[in-house]
C-alpha cells in the first residue's frame, strides 16, 4: 500500500488517466483498436459517440473491471490493468462510479446507502458518519429523503442519491455512465449543475459518458469522441466544433445524414422500385 | 462424425471452464484473513435468512416424514411381531439417510433458490459492480457470508429435521398405535451409534450444505444479468443441487456404511 501511495503521490502528469495503444475485444468483435486517450487532471471530460461504440466499456476498463488485450491504462500513475486484486480494490477507493441505473442497494435506505462506503472503509464514529452523510445528501438536495427506501425514489432522485454515495469518500476520479439518460429536463438540469459544481468544489477529475451532446458539452473542458473502435476526435468542445472532422461535426450537430449515412446500404432506389422485385 | 467430436470437445471445454471459474470463485470468497468487525453482523444476518427462515419447512417436513415412517414401519414390523423395533427403524432411517438428504433437497429448494435469485438480481441491477467500484470486494462482502451461513445452517437444520422426525415417529408409533414407549426409546438407544450413525449423518449434511450453497451462490454470481438469465440460474441451482445431494449421498453411504 505504501508503494502504491508513493506512486500516486509522485504522479505529476497533467493527465489523471492515460490510455496508450489499448485494444479490447468481446469475442470476435473488436471494440477498441489501438486507441490513445488522455483524461486531464481536475477537468470534466466527456466521452461521446454513437450507440454501441464501447463508451461504457471504456469506463469499465478505466475502473479495472475489464482488462485490455493490449496497451496500458494508467490511472494516477498506476497501470490499472496490471494491479493485483488487493491493489486494484485499494486504487478503487480513490475512484467513484455513477451507474446508469444508480445501483443503490435495495435492502437499505438512502442514509445507509450513502453511509455504506464510509462504514466499510473508515473507522469514523457514528456521529461523524451521520454528519458526512447529511452533508453529502445536502449537496445533492436530498437531505430530507434520508429515510426513504430506493424503491420510493424517482429516477432523478435515485441518481442523485447514487451521486452522493459516489462522492462520500471524496474520490479523486468520478466516472459517470450516462447520467442524463431518461431524465426529465429539471432532473437533467440538476445533474448537469451538480457534476460541474462537485468537480470544481472537490477538486476531482470527472469522466462523463453521454449521448446528450448539448448538456455534456456545456460542462465539459475536454471531449473525446469514439466511433468504429477509434478515437475520431479529442480536444476542447470549441476546438471540436470548429476544427473537427465531418464525422465529429455530424455527431456534435446531430445531423441525420453525413459520414454516418441515414440509409442502410442498399441497391439504387429507382432501380429497386422499377424492377418490381 | 467429426462434428460430433467437435461438439463433445466444446462441451467438455465449457464444463471445465465453468468448473475452474467456480473453483476460483470459491477460493477468492473464502481464503483470506476474516474481517470479524464487518463480517460477523453480515454472517448473523445471513444465518437468519438462510437458516432461521428455513426452519418452518424443515420442521413441518421432518414431522410428517417421521409420522409416515412410524406408520409404514409399524405396518411392516407388526406382521413379524417386531413392532417394538419401530423406534430403532425410524431413528436409523432419519439419522443416516432421510435427515441429511431431505434437508439437503429442501434447503436447495428454499434457501438455494433464494440465494441464486438474490445474487443474480444484485448483478442485474449493477449492485455488485457498484460495490466493486467502491473498492469493496463483493466476493468477501456478499458471497462469503452466504457461503458460511449455508455451511453452518445445513447440519443444524438436518439435526433438527431428524429430531422432529423421531418425535413424529413416536407420536404415531407410541401415542397412536400403542407401541410400548420403553421399547421404543430403549431399542433406539441401543442400536443407534453416535460415531457410526449420528456423526456420519452430520458429515453428510456438512457436505450437502457445502455443495448446495456453493452451487447456489455461484449460479447467481455467474448468471446472465437478465430476468431470463436469473430464471435459468435459479432452475439450475435446484436441479444441480438436488442431483448433487442424491449422487453424493450414494458415494458417502458407500464409503461410510458399505461392508467392504
Amino acid at each position: 500500500m505504501a508503494s502504491d501511495n508513493s506512486i500516486s503521490n509522485n504522479s505529476t502528469s497533467n493527465n489523471y488517466v492515460e490510455i496508450r495503444g489499448m485494444s479490447f475485444s468481446r469475442g470476435d468483435r473488436l471494440i477498441f483498436n489501438d486507441i490513445d486517450v488522455d483524461i486531464p487532471r481536475g477537468k470534466v471530460t466527456s466521452i461521446m459517440g454513437p450507440s454501441g461504440t464501447g463508451k461504457t466499456t471504456l469506463l469499465r476498463l478505466i475502473g479495472g473491471q475489464l482488462k485490455p488485450m493490449n496497451g496500458s491504462i494508467t490511472v494516477d500513475g498506476q497501470n490499472i490493468s496490471s494491479l493485483r486484486r488487493k491493489q486494484l480494490y485499494a486504487a478503487r477507493e480513490r475512484m467513484g462510479m455513477l451507474f446508469q441505473s444508480g445501483a443503490l442497494f435495495s435492502d437499505i435506505n438512502v442514509f445507509e446507502n450513502v453511509a455504506f462506503p464510509l462504514r466499510v472503509h473508515t473507522k469514523l464514529p457514528e456521529d461523524m458518519i451521520r454528519d458526512i452523510v447529511l452533508m453529502k445528501l445536502q449537496a445533492v438536495g436530498l437531505r430530507g429523503a434520508r429515510d426513504l427506501m430506493p424503491s420510493e425514489l424517482s429516477g432523478g432522485m435515485t441518481r442523485r442519491v447514487a451521486l452522493a454515495r459516489t462522492i462520500a469518500l471524496g474520490p479523486d476520479l468520478v466516472l459517470y455512465d450516462e447520467p442524463f439518460a431518461g431524465q426529465d429536463p429539471i432532473a437533467m438540469g440538476m445533474l448537469v449543475q451538480l457534476i460541474r459544481l462537485l468537480n470544481d468544489a472537490l477538486g476531482m477529475t470527472s469522466v462523463l459518458v453521454s449521448h446528450d451532446v448539448s448538456e455534456a458539452l456545456s460542462i465539459s473542458d475536454h471531449v473525446c469522441i469514439i466511433a468504429d473502435g477509434k478515437i475520431i476526435g479529442q480536444g476542447s468542445p470549441k476546438y471540436l466544433k470548429e476544427q473537427g472532422t465531418p464525422l465529429v461535426k455530424q455527431f456534435l450537430q446531430g445531423l441525420p445524414d453525413g459520414p454516418v449515412p441515414f440509409h442502410y446500404p442498399a441497391t439504387d432506389y429507382k432501380t429497386d422500385l422499377l424492377t418490381g422485385n | 462424425m467429426l462434428g460430433y467430436f467437435r461438439k463433445l470437445g466444446a462441451s467438455t471445454m465449457h464444463s471445465l471452464s465453468v468448473l475452474g471459474r467456480s473453483g476460483l470463485f470459491l477460493w477468492n470468497s473464502l481464503v483470506g484473513i476474516p474481517d470479524l468487525r464487518n463480517g460477523m453482523p453480515l454472517l448473523i444476518k445471513q444465518l437468519y435468512s438462510v437458516g432461521v427462515l428455513s426452519l418452518v419447512i424443515i420442521v413441518v417436513s421432518g414431522l410428517f416424514i417421521g409420522m409416515v415412517l412410524g406408520l409404514q414401519g409399524y405396518n411392516i414390523l407388526v406382521d413379524y411381531g417386531s413392532e417394538q423395533a419401530i423406534g430403532q427403524m425410524v431413528a436409523l432411517t432419519l439419522v443416516r439417510e432421510l435427515g441429511p438428504v431431505v434437508t439437503g433437497l429442501l434447503f436447495a429448494g428454499r434457501a438455494g433458490s433464494a440465494l441464486t435469485a438474490e445474487i443474480g438480481l444484485m448483478k442485474a441491477t449493477e449492485q455488485l459492480s457498484s460495490m466493486e467500484m467502491m473498492g469493496v470486494d463483493p466476493l468477501r462482502r456478499i458471497i462469503a457470508p452466504r457461503l458460511w451461513a449455508g455451511f453452518i445452517s445445513m447440519p443444524i437444520l438436518a439435526i433438527i429435521f431428524s429430531a422432529v422426525g423421531i418425535w413424529g415417529g413416536m407420536l404415531v408409533g407410541v401415542d397412536w398405535l400403542g407401541v410400548y414407549e420403553g421399547s421404543f426409546w430403549a431399542n433406539m438407544q441401543s442400536s443407534v451409534s453416535f460415531e457410526k450413525d449420528i456423526l456420519n449423518g452430520i458429515i453428510k449434511s456438512l457436505v450437502f450444505g457445502f455443495v448446495c450453497t456453493w452451487i447456489a451462490v455461484f449460479q447467481g454470481y455467474d448468471s446472465t444479468p437478465t430476468s431470463e438469465g436469473i430464471s435459468i440460474a435459479t432452475t439450475k441451482t435446484v436441479v444441480y443441487s438436488s442431483l448433487a445431494v442424491l449422487g453424493l449421498d450414494f458415494v458417502l453411504t458407500a464409503v461410510m456404511f458399505a461392508a467392504f
